[in-house]
């Protein structure tokens, strides 16, 4: 937590004797919202469109093809340009106070979790000891915004689509962390970067899937559930709009409805993240390892845009997979997820977890 | 909003700005962030007594655990801080609002004489507390004087796990969580009887 990438670059610049020091605090606090604001945008713009085209082109059809030109490239800007001119309506028995909070502590919460995003071996906001735990424990909170959204609704089918987001996210998010605790043992680190650094060598190859044979498994039960967390389909049963209208979304219109969804793609992409980072050798790939052959240190620009491009590009893998994911299965009941969630994913992450222990126990043998 | 409720908001943000104010002129802008999650503490606990719905009232909590949060932060406990966040907000407020929220949103569940005797008796009693220690306690901790605290995941996991220190706690509140979640089963398991038809009155057909 001593790094302080926003305020030593606003040192950096010089600023005059009279600004006092918290008027800089606050200055980098707002350099590093925006930022992440920024990031966010970006990835839910990118990711929205990509959807429609891979959700046409899956069900023998072209998606967006007209706004902007190219492939529609510009369709989910002028999506937000619509949404945002939309009347903003708050049904008359609905909670109010509530009804306005909800959207904004579903969105803080990707926002806190992001902090602990590193994007590459130089660049991040806050290079914490413990930043998976710091994106699990914020992340779980976006359940509490949903929940107020739902209740305050003062609707049938938000109160539905609430109840069953938080018992979807409470039985999932177990075989969550249970999950990630086997890279965890194989890498022997909480942190994004340290992580990553554990898996260089061998050509950028040594991923943590290749280091211990209960990784695998416990990817598909970690994708599993983060598929649950994220709301995605086959799991979206908070909103299941063949059963429920929208559920929780059902009485949410223009900008505050888009919160909801630009949450979405940024937990999306967050999860792929955190997968491509514990599982998939984070900023670690041949390219990355020749670059760092070729300029010698981590710092190395060349070498940090390197890292960049291999972590967005993975986190993008893991976007498409969920996509493809959603638009090929269909959904199921929600007996079935707390089957599925208590029965037989979180044996199956307990027995994953021993079989790594053993492994990682009988490895320091030699 | 009625009356009281606005007089009640009203002074809450009236304290609240007067503390974000005195925490900046004290302490810059470390003291602007602690003024935030004292005000977040201290606020979400006043609203959770306050208001009279009791959904409310548990959303209201999960301002105070992470204002709790945030001061652990500043404390510099970032493992305990996140545990806080993932265990009081993510685990047990949400089982809390499972729990409560099929209740429909009547903003008038508990009565004002009472909800106002609750915040007297609140506020004497921390009173009291806070009268008790301070007349004890000749100066106050600095973070200075506390000793480093640990923020390294392996030191706390090896603090758990090495005989000398939290051991055999650690074990007892395993084993006791693991006769919890066992006796939960238990209860909640389905017994023959339950999956045997009924006819529409619930008695046995």
């Amino acid at each position: 937590m001593e790094q302080r990438p926003f305020l030593d670059f606003l040192e950096t610049l010089g600023p005059p004797a009279w600004v006092p020091e918290w008027a800089l605090w606050l200055t980098a606090a707002g350099l590093g919202v925006g930022l992440i604001t920024t990031i966010i945008s970006l990835i839910a713009l990118f990711s929205i469109w990509l959807e429609r085209k891979v959700s046409g082109h899956i069900q023998c059809r072209y998606g967006p093809m007209y706004a902007g030109g190219w492939h529609g490239w510009a369709q989910t800007i002028a999506d937000g340009v619509k949404l945002m001119m939309k009347e903003d309506m708050i049904p008359t028995g609905a909670d109010k106070p509530l009804f306005v909070i909800a959207p904004a502590i579903v969105l803080s919460s990707i926002f806190g979790a992001m902090v602990a995003l590193p994007l590459s071996y130089g660049f991040y906001f806050a290079q914490m000891d413990l930043g998976i735990f710091m994106i699990l424990a914020l992340g779980s909170t976006t359940t509490i915004g949903v929940v107020m959204a739902g209740w305050a609704s003062n609707s049938k089918w938000s109160l539905y689509g609430a109840m069953r987001e938080a018992a979807q996210v409470v039985a999932y998010e177990i075989p969550l962390g249970l999950a990630l605790l086997v890279p965890l043992m194989a890498l022997g680190t909480f942190s994004l970067l340290d992580a990553s650094h554990a898996q260089a060598g061998f050509f950028g190859m040594n991923w943590a899937i290749f280091q211990n044979p209960a990784v695998l498994p416990a990817f598909v039960i970690f994708w599993v559930a983060a598929l649950a967390e994220t709301k995605r389909a086959p799991f979206d049963l908070p909103e299941a709009e063949s059963e429920l209208v929208a559920g929780f979304l059902t009485e949410y219109s223009g900008i505050r409805w888009s919160f909801f969804f630009l949450e979405e793609y940024a937990a999306m992409f967050l999860m792929s993240v955190v997968a491509a980072v514990f599982f998939f050798g984070g900023f670690e790939s041949p390219l990355t390892w020749a670059a760092r052959e070729a300029f010698g240190s981590n710092t190395h620009i060349v070498v940090q845009l390197v890292c960049f491009g291999t972590i967005v590009i993975k986190g993008f893998i893991g976007v498409f997979l969920m996509m493809w994911l959603r638009w090929t299965l269909p959904r199921i009941r929600i007996d079935q997820v707390m089957t599925m969630g208590y029965k037989y994913l979180t044996p199956l992450a307990l027995a994953c977890v021993l079989v790594a222990a053993i492994w990682e126990a009988i490895l320091s043998l030699f | 909003m009625d009356r009281p409720s606005q007089a009640f908001y009203g002074l809450l943000t009236l304290l609240s700005l007067t503390a974000l104010g005195w925490g900046l002129r004290g302490g810059g802008a470390h003291g602007l962030v602690f003024g935030l999650f004292t005000v977040l503490t201290l606020g979400g606990s006043l609203v959770c007594i306050w208001e009279r719905s009791v959904v409310r009232s548990a959303f209201s909590l999960m301002a105070t655990f992470t204002g709790v949060a945030g001061l652990f932060l500043l404390l510099g406990a970032d493992f305990l801080a996140m545990a806080q966040i993932l265990i009081y907000v993510g685990g047990i407020l949400a089982l809390l609002l499972f729990g409560v929220m099929l209740s429909p949103p009547d903003m008038n569940e508990r009565k004002l004489p009472r909800v106002i005797g609750a915040l007297l008796l609140v506020g004497g009693g921390v009173g009291w507390v806070a009268l008790r220690v301070s007349s004890t306690t000749r100066s106050w901790a600095v973070t200075e004087e506390l000793p480093e605290p640990v923020t390294h995941a392996r030191e706390i996991g090896l603090g758990f796990l090495h005989p000398g220190k939290y051991l055999v706690p650690f074990e007892l509140a395993a084993f006791l969580l693991t006769v919890a979640l066992v006796a939960a089963v238990y209860i909640a398991r389905r017994k023959k009887e339950d999956l045997e038809p009924r006819d529409s009155l619930g008695g046995q057909s």
